[in-house]
């Protein structure tokens, strides 16, 4: 099991007293959708994928930021935008105080030397037409490091050298199909270091990797790390690494960070629901030790209609009344139950409801259901008081039935309102560090504070 | 294909045996086609060796024709008398002379060499310019893109002789009927076969997460496509370029059958001695239109022998690797495990 190496000595970078290498407010990345063909020959966008929505995070000197999450949450984006490789849509990013969000590809040229990435998949990022000599140190070339050839030689046998390539002379002249994975993140990595970058964007360096190669290559980047002066955002979905890896750990849930803070603290004492889930999710290797899991039912919601209030409401065990609950979640909750159902019953409940289709379109407050024919309000109004009286009985509760405010028949259909949503903030726990955006947290802050 | 060496290790530790020296880095891509073709087996090959035998000839009946040719092209007396005209083929004019008492041997020798300037010129022109263009479509997209393959498509949709033939009339209108005008016409025609191979390439290229890591680099968009595209988008060539070249003396013997491209008086060419036979046939007269065709379906079959051939052998749709049997050396001693035995006995 990979244990976290002792590091700290050299990283009290990770502290307050260090500088602010990247400072991050409000961070937006939105992507246009082309909808139909019509919209297409248009080139009109039809709504927007919000990869990233309003983050904020200060990166220190010497710190290892881990961005975690499931696929589509965004933290590729994230790490992507961090060094300019995707434009901000919205928010700030200052590098050593500079304001980078806003610059162009040219003005960006320059600070591609302090900020470099290193991609997933290693097979792909090394042109299969370039040996390794060129391609190692084409960073001095573009930036014009070097004067000599024979510095050039010296500073790619060098980087070489530091990632573990030796010796050096092997590989000068080989192409990237020659090299195994990890030889060609290593080649990656030497190629990132060599124009002696201050912060390194890891997009899930090592999830291409064989498993004994793994461990490895993250002990690598952290001795790099300490050699070099280096901070790293390390871009994950695997917790186990990022807690070996990270001092500062992001969890990101639909382009949002739902709780941030210090490694350490986030692995014992994990605040958000989801981050419960994910820390639930990590395999066992002990089969006595294995405890049920409650992973979180469904998948990641559609990012381009997400989930009013806080995102991950309609997964969430314990989501209260102001997580933002919505039509859309009515209807999914109808589907869920006639799917457990025999297929006589839930036709027959089916029966109940006229046109279903309204309740999903996103964003709805209040939803109208007209009956089905031969049925009244009346009935459906029956039918879904059942439901919650049943739910309120079972034993994890159904958390659907806090959001719904009332429930009444109007001009024939049945309408059901719902508590109007509420967007969690990242909210300070006092004396852990940890930031978490939940509605469960900011009730317990409010509470203590008055 | 990428395949590791078996002697690197998986694992991190460089050990083991060394590698075969690294051949010249700078040719990667054409070791790649190199290996292949010295890979080929059956049909492809006979279609590839022919092709290049064929094609070699072509070319070194084309660079040393005024050594072979016994005369000049325009030359009609040799040491103050007249040619025949129309004479049957004999033991000073091997082929023959045509109506305007010229040798029929030596025009259809510098024949071979106008096709062969023609070509080299026809070849690298549209090369250069339509993967040039094709790399800066496909990399940087948007509107050059839009305008550009518009452009290319309607080029393709004409039939490519008439392109040819408004081409040569243009390009003639400005730069007299030589040489460079008819290969000039020519390459009109195959600009949008590379630059739709190349656009398409680039297109994929620059979407690998190689292009974005030079980006990430600080590369510039130029540099971008020099060292990272262009290696990899111009593998796909090669296999155009030689039918081209094989299509290049067909459409420059067209224009010159229609007395468009090159002047009479400027170069032999072979389109032009066969308009000018036309009337010899019906004469009787058989050797002033044959040499000239049999040479240009030579040539053509020759170059598209090669191009086939190529283009089966490179295409990875097409190609189809062989496993060879592995001789073992034979046994000439046997190991034994028992030392107390001595040496082993046969």
């Amino acid at each position: 099991m990979l244990t976290k190496p002792d590091v700290k000595p050299s990283g009290e970078g990770a502290g307050d007293s260090a500088e602010a290498l990247v400072e991050v407010a409000d961070l937006e990345v939105h992507f246009g959708l082309r909808g139909s063909l019509l919209g297409r020959f248009g080139g009109k966008a039809a709504g927007a994928v919000k990869a990233v929505d309003g983050v904020n995070l200060t990166l220190r000197k010497g710190e290892v930021l881990g961005l975690v999450g499931e696929s589509g949450s965004g933290k590729t984006t994230l790490g992507r935008t961090l060094i300019g490789l995707n434009k901000a849509t919205g928010g700030s990013i200052r590098y050593r105080g500079q304001e980078i969000s806003g610059l162009g590809e040219r003005a960006l040229r320059p600070l591609r030397r302090k900020l470099q990435m290193v991609f997933q998949d290693p097979h792909a990022s090394l042109n299969p037409a370039m040996d390794i000599r060129t391609a190692v140190g084409h960073p001095l070339r573009i930036h014009g490091l070097v004067d000599s050839e024979q510095e050039y030689d010296a500073r790619v046998t060098d980087a070489l050298e530091r990632v573990g390539l030796t010796p050096p002379e092997r590989y000068l002249g080989k192409f990237p199909a020659d090299l195994s994975g990890g030889q060609k993140q290593r080649a990656v990595l030497a190629r990132a270091i060599i124009a002696e970058p201050e912060l390194l964007v890891a997009d899930e360096p090592i999830s291409m990797l064989d498993m004994s190669v793994r461990a490895k290559i993250l002990q690598l980047m952290l001795d790099l790390k300490r050699d070099l002066d280096l901070t790293y955002v390390y871009v994950t979905h695997d917790l186990a690494s990022a807690k070996f890896f990270c001092d500062t750990i992001a969890i990101m849930y639909l382009g949002r960070i739902v709780e941030y803070g210090p490694t350490e603290q986030v692995f014992a004492d994990p605040q958000h629901p989801y981050t419960k889930a994910l820390l639930a999710a990590i395999p066992e290797p002990d089969p006595r030790l294995a405890v049920e899991r409650e992973l979180p039912r469904g998948e990641i919601p559609d990012a381009a209609a997400p989930p009013l209030g806080c995102a991950f409401h309609p997964r969430c065990p314990v989501a209260v009344a102001e997580c933002g609950w919505e039509a859309r979640d009515l209807r999914a909750l109808l589907e869920r139950r006639w799917l457990d159902l025999p297929p006589e019953t839930s036709a027959a409940e089916k029966a109940l409801l006229g046109n279903f289709d309204e309740p999903a379109a996103p964003g709805l407050g209040t939803v109208s259901i007209a009956p089905g024919r031969s049925h009244t309000a009346e009935d459906v109004l029956e039918y879904l008081r059942r439901l919650r009286e049943e739910a309120s009985a079972s034993d994890p509760r159904e958390p659907f039935w806090r959001g719904v405010v009332s429930m009444h028949a109007e001009s024939g259909r049945a309408v059901v309102e719902f508590a109007p949503p509420r967007d969690p903030r990242l909210d300070l726990i006092p004396k852990t560090g940890v930031q978490v955006a939940c509605h469960l947290h900011q009730h317990a802050a409010s509470a203590q504070g008055t | 294909m990428a395949q590791t060496t078996p002697t690197a290790p998986v694992g991190e530790t460089p050990a083991g045996p060394p590698l075969p020296a690294p051949r010249s880095a700078r040719f990667g891509g054409l070791r790649r086609i190199w290996a292949a073709i010295r890979e080929a087996r059956g049909v492809p090959r006979f279609m590839l060796w022919t092709g290049a035998v064929i094609s070699a000839l072509f070319v070194i009946l084309a660079l040393f024709g005024p050594l072979i040719a016994p005369y000049g092209f325009d030359t009609y007396q040799s040491g103050g008398t007249r040619f025949p005209k129309q004479g049957a083929p004999d033991g000073d004019h091997w082929f023959g002379t045509t109506v305007q008492s010229l040798d029929v041997l030596s025009r259809t020798v510098y024949g071979a060499r106008t096709a062969l300037e023609v070509m080299v010129l026809a070849v690298v022109f549209s090369l250069v310019i339509g993967v040039l263009l094709g790399l800066l479509s496909g990399y940087f997209g948007g509107w050059l893109d839009r305008i550009l393959v518009l452009v290319m498509d309607a080029l393709f949709a004409f039939p490519y002789l008439l392109l040819a033939i408004v081409a040569g009339f243009v390009f003639a209108g400005i730069a007299g009927g030589s040489i460079i005008t008819a290969a000039l016409s020519i390459t009109v025609v195959y600009i949008p076969q590379y630059f739709r191979v190349v656009r398409a390439s680039a297109l994929s290229a620059r979407e690998a997460t190689f292009v974005e890591a030079a980006r990430a680099m600080g590369a510039k968009p130029s540099v971008v496509i020099r060292k990272y595209l262009f290696g990899n988008v111009i593998q796909s060539v090669p296999v155009i370029t030689t039918m081209n070249a094989a299509d290049a003396i067909a459409t420059l013997a067209g224009l010159g059958f229609l007395g468009l491209g090159i002047q009479p008086t400027d170069a032999a060419e072979w389109g032009y001695d066969l308009s000018r036979a036309i009337d010899d046939v019906n004469a009787g007269m058989w050797w002033t239109c044959l040499y000239p065709g049999l040479a240009m379906i030579i040539a053509i079959l020759g170059f598209t022998l090669l191009g086939e051939g190529l283009n089966d052998v490179l295409n990875p749709t097409m190609r189809r690797r062989r496993i060879s049997k592995v001789l073992l050396p034979a046994h000439t001693r046997r190991r034994t495990v028992d030392a107390t035995e001595g040496t082993a006995a046969e």
